[in-house]
């Protein structure tokens, strides 16, 4: 008719309609993602199978919305069926090289939701300084953070982000990186760390946790008892990369071990000997866990379910490594080429980009066992003065 | 606003005196700011020749901060504010502290490109903070440039209506005034860029036959013979390009007090003056052959003639000087081109012609680690020539492009890198330490921060104040 305006009938609502919600549950690996919208004159429809797959086309739809010069919101008709190539989209933060407030965290949550990224995988602690406040172990943090009242997250912060993160349907991954990556830790767990020698002696510093002690494992247990409640995700980040064996092999105690189990003078079956016990004590609280590259390099035995990160960008190209990992049967994630805390100039985005997951030698089965990637954000020039522009 | 830099950040500044509580130890009530020529400089601007000397004496009960000029005293400000430091109980101590400074540089410039992205007042503004901070005191303003033009020109408001990305992303003479005042105030001079005759297409977008009348600006490009319909640098053969230069630089002349307007002449694209039947006809009947760089000459000459008619001196980039344009003896040629930069130097000074060095610190080119530590390392100095030849280096600029920088990502990506820049421009030539610098640096960026610049960290760590 002649009176309609020239943009059709306005659209006032959109319907949501989800068939099984779990609005109340957490996201997980499994959770379905897929959604379809349908964009029609007077009818505006996203239907998902899940409340997860809900927020991505919610998402979608939210940036079909243009706006024209008269300031008039108007949307195309559209037909779409959408759903993710991987279902482990990542993005790490490190939150031990430099403190990053709980604010730089929601607004990272926040513009992981607009880009459809659904793991957070959080390197919460590390050599420089250990920010979690445990309750198991408080002088962890006292001792370890670089200000034990000002640089810490406490039980509530966590929580805090946990929860915002599900709301936009972000699975929450901690990792306890051990056993290198552990000097913060030994300020509040006295004789956790190794004692390095110089000859005979002590030398006054410290190497990776040590293992041959079964206060080690006590420790681990209980701490790793809390990390299991405090987060829900099925899965947890054990870590377990750069152990560098020098002070082991400084400490006669730990050479006579090694002698005792018949390790010879390979370091590597010492290290694998302390993650296979934290693997099992881990598998025994009914968590399943994520580890970097060196475990599955280093011959430790992993279950089955174990996910193999693959990180290392020089050594070996990772593209093998990604089809060694997934040969051997093991299901495996993609960071190497993603390490956005390496900058330079220009577009590097484009390299990023033209990475292609999938891109080497090996059958179908081996394919699928690639559950997807992570964009890392390494913390030692980072904080939250350039997070957000490093990142995106 | 140095009070608020030294107490601001206390959570237990408490109103008006403490009393002792006994301690009996010395205390600081005053700092005296004594500026001893007759003519102090506070109404005035800053000018390359300003003494920024200072002397400092602190000692209980008032200490003594003399200059000669209003300008030595805010570099002394500035380090008398770096001393007071607050310990753990909220107390603000000095120390006892006797200090003789000057620059060893008078050209200490920080390039700001407001052209390739627009960058909001707030962000600029911040930035002369940052540069106080550092004992900047040269804000180059390469203001426009082929992609947008923002300044808003009060005889050519065309060229900012075509030329800016949009009328928000303009500065009025209003925000111009503004930015040139606050620089003042801090002792900073603001020299502006007006590129050409290259880096000019933004320029194209208001002076052009479509919107004017008057010839276009731009020189028209020829496909064989018909023109392609783009553009190339501005057209140097016509009266009606030497008369807007005129008008222009008449309006730029007054509009920036300094005593120096940047020229630019760099990156002069020959392709399209070459296709152009016009320009070949006119370089035929000038005797240039087909040396087109006399032609860039020819125009850049007649620029200078025009900007020193307004009594401005000029800098230019390097390339006026390679091209071996007739230069006045005052102007000051600016060298960016990393390739044996020392020999640039070394030619530039030998000829008799000031330089500032731009060519190793050019900040937009980001690289992973601790970059700060390379360009802590330049010797400014390093190139052959006379003690004569030396002393024709006056300075340096740290540049940061905006290719890839805006109000997101600018003041991380410059500080504090651009500090090691202002430290190996204002100190000794014998303080290289870079361990020293390292412990000063990073202590240096938590007080950045404090004061509510968001640099970025120097490595692993953390400020007692982390920036909110």
């Amino acid at each position: 008719a002649e009176n309609e305006p020239p943009w059709g009938i306005p659209c006032t609502q959109l319907l949501v309609f989800v068939a099984t919600p779990g609005c109340n549950g957490f996201p997980s690996l499994n959770s379905k993602e897929s959604y379809k919208l349908s964009v029609l004159e007077g009818s505006l429809l996203l239907s998902a199978d899940a409340v997860w797959g809900a927020l991505r086309g919610l998402e979608t739809f939210s940036q079909l919305v243009g706006r024209d010069e008269n300031g008039t919101y108007y949307i195309n008709k559209t037909e779409i069926v959408d759903f993710p190539r991987f279902p482990h989209r990542g993005l790490l933060l490190d939150t031990s090289r430099h403190y990053l407030p709980l604010r730089a965290i929601m607004e990272t949550l926040d513009v992981m939701a607009y880009n459809k990224f659904n793991v957070f995988h959080w390197h919460i602690v590390d050599d420089p300084s250990f920010p979690y406040e445990s309750l198991t172990f408080p002088e962890l943090s006292k001792q370890g953070a670089f200000n034990a009242m000002t640089h810490v997250y406490t039980a509530s912060d966590v929580q805090t982000v946990i929860e915002y993160a599900r709301l936009r349907g972000i699975r929450v991954i901690a990792e306890f990186d051990t056993p290198g990556h552990t000097l913060s830790w030994g300020p509040g767990a006295p004789g956790l760390l190794t004692p390095c020698y110089l000859g005979k002696d002590p030398s006054g510093t410290y190497g990776p946790i040590n293992p041959i002690l079964n206060s080690t494992y006590q420790f681990v247990t209980s701490l790793f008892q809390e990390v299991s409640t405090v987060f829900p995700d099925f899965f947890l980040h054990l870590g377990g990369d750069e152990v560098d064996f020098t002070c082991w092999k400084s400490n006669p105690k730990i050479r006579a071990f090694m002698k005792e189990m018949g390790f010879g003078e390979d370091y590597k079956k010492l290290e694998s000997f302390y993650i296979q016990r934290l693997m099992d004590i881990i598998s025994s609280l009914g968590k399943g866990y994520i580890v970097w590259q060196e475990v599955f390099d280093n011959g430790a035995k992993v279950r089955p379910d174990t996910i193999i990160h693959v990180w290392k960008e020089n050594s070996t190209p990772y593209m093998e490594e990604m089809a060694h990992v997934t040969k051997a049967g093991y299901r495996a994630l993609l960071s190497a080429p993603w390490y956005l805390n390496r900058i330079s100039y220009g577009q590097d985005w484009m390299a990023a980009y033209q990475v292609e997951p999938l891109k080497f030698e090996g059958s179908p089965e081996q394919k699928d066992r690639v559950i997807g990637g992570e964009a890392c954000m390494w913390g030692e020039y980072v904080d939250i003065t350039n997070l957000t522009p490093r990142l995106w | 606003r140095y009070y608020e830099y030294m107490f601001g950040q206390s959570r237990r500044r408490k109103r008006g005196r403490r009393p002792l509580g006994g301690r009996g130890e010395p205390e600081l009530s005053q700092l005296q700011v004594v500026i001893e020529s007759r003519e102090p400089g506070c109404q005035s601007y800053p000018h390359l020749t300003s003494s920024e000397a200072y002397h400092l004496t602190v000692t209980e009960p008032v200490a003594m901060l003399k200059a000669d000029e209003v300008w030595g005293a805010l570099r002394g400000l500035e380090t008398f504010s770096q001393l007071v430091h607050e310990d753990d109980y909220g107390s603000f101590l000095v120390n006892e502290s006797e200090i003789d400074d000057f620059p060893r540089f008078a050209h200490r410039g920080i390039l700001l490109d407001t052209s390739r992205h627009y960058l909001p007042l707030k962000s600029i503004l911040t930035n002369l903070d940052a540069m106080a901070f550092n004992k900047f005191n040269v804000l180059h303003w390469h203001i426009v440039d082929d992609q947008s033009f923002p300044y808003q020109s009060i005889y050519f408001p065309e060229l900012s209506d075509k030329g800016a990305y949009s009328y928000n992303h303009i500065y009025t003479p209003a925000d111009v005034h503004l930015v040139i005042e606050y620089a003042r105030l801090r002792g900073i001079r603001v020299v502006p860029e007006f590129d050409t005759p290259g880096h000019t297409q933004s320029w194209g977008k208001g002076m052009s036959k479509k919107v004017n009348s008057q010839k276009d600006l731009l020189t028209p490009c020829y496909s064989g013979e018909q023109p392609s319909g783009s553009f190339g640098p501005v057209n140097p053969i016509l009266n009606t390009t030497y008369d807007f230069m005129t008008k222009f630089f008449k309006e730029i002349s007054s509009v920036f007090p300094d005593a120096y307007i940047h020229l630019g002449g760099d990156e002069v694209n020959f392709s399209c003056w070459k296709s152009n039947p016009e320009v070949k006809k006119f370089m035929k009947k000038q005797g240039f052959g087909i040396d087109y760089a006399k032609l860039e000459s020819y125009y850049i000459q007649k620029i200078l003639d025009i900007v020193s008619s307004y009594n401005k001196g000029y800098m230019v980039w390097q390339e006026v000087f390679d091209n071996k344009v007739q230069l006045k003896p005052d102007t000051v040629v600016q060298v960016w081109m990393e390739n044996s930069y020392a020999n640039e130097l070394s030619s530039v000074t030998g000829a008799g012609f000031t330089a500032i060095l731009a060519a190793p610190w050019y900040l937009d080119y980001i690289s992973y680690g601790q970059d700060w530590k390379k360009y802590y390392s330049v010797e400014p100095l390093d190139f052959p020539g006379s003690e004569k030849q030396k002393k024709l280096l006056i300075g340096g600029e740290a540049c940061l492009w905006g290719e890839f920088v805006d109000a997101t990502n600018l003041t991380p990506r410059l500080w504090p890198r651009a500090s090691a820049v202002g430290e190996r421009l204002w100190s000794s030539r014998n303080v290289t330490s870079l361990q020293d610098a390292y412990k000063r640096l990073t202590n240096h960026r938590c007080r950045m921060l404090r004061r509510g610049v968001a640099a970025e960290p120097v490595f692993v760590g953390y400020c007692a104040h982390e920036a909110r």
